[in-house]
């Protein structure tokens, strides 16, 4: 194998069903030999939320979006049949039965996979998030960032 | 030449290819790599990856639900 392929997902949603699909893919391409990039934007943010509160000061605003956004891909709901809550446990169950990994043990498995996980500036300014609030190495950019992988990419999706 | 055995039974997509990839990475080009798994997508997955990634599947087998891979490093 000559040059390394790359592959770059935009994961834009913040269900935990489409963010499943979209690390799934990422740790597949990471097999691969890919080189990967999961660019997270607007809700996709969440799934790089850690779990527990974090004590930063922000505005009113900020806080509600916060408060009214799951904190970590584990509280994310499902695009269909989420059912106020009662869709993520069943699916949950039903995944621990068929030892499906979860979407909290694929993403560490992306970090240890060495998968580039990069969170949209903008969109954390826009919904009010710091840093803080999210997961460590992450890298933190912009479009140009985005389409300077994307440009030269093998497989580029959007989810 | 040396045959590594990697049990990935019960495990579900996409964890079949990830160890898969990592005990290959282990391995000298020639070694074979004996995968057992009970993923049913295993038979694609498996093929293609080794295509992809230049190694070779020897032989596949399926005996009471196990499906047996033999990948040869390329």
């Amino acid at each position: 194998m000559s040059t390394t392929k790359k592959t770059n997902i935009i994961l834009f949603s913040g269900d935990y069903d489409k963010a499943m699909a979209a690390y799934i893919i990422a740790n597949g391409a990471a097999a691969y030999d890919h080189e990967v990039t999961i660019f997270h934007t607007f809700w996709g943010l969440n799934a790089l939320r850690k779990d527990e509160q974090v004590d930063v000061q922000k505005g009113f605003l900020e806080k509600m979006f916060g408060k009214m956004m799951p904190r970590g891909a584990d509280k994310m709901g499902l695009s269909n049949m989420n059912m106020a809550g009662m869709g993520p446990k069943m699916i949950k169950k039903v995944m621990k039965k068929h030892n499906t990994t979860s979407l909290p043990a694929l993403i560490e498995m992306a970090q240890m996979q060495e998968i580039n996980l990069v969170a949209c500036q903008m969109t954390m300014d826009l919904l009010g998030f710091q840093k803080a609030e999210l997961l460590d190495d992450i890298t933190y950019a912009g479009v140009a960032a985005y389409l300077a992988d994307a440009e030269d990419g093998n497989v580029n999706l959007f989810i | 030449m040396n045959t590594t055995v990697l049990d990935v039974k019960g495990m579900a997509c996409p964890m079949p290819i990830i160890k898969t990839k990592k005990s290959i990475q282990d391995l000298n080009t020639g070694d074979v790599l004996e995968v057992h798994t009970t993923d049913q997508g295993a038979v694609a997955d498996l093929s293609a990856w080794a295509k992809s990634g230049g190694h070779e599947v020897v032989d596949h087998k399926e005996e009471d639900g196990v499906i047996t891979f033999w990948i040869r490093k390329g």
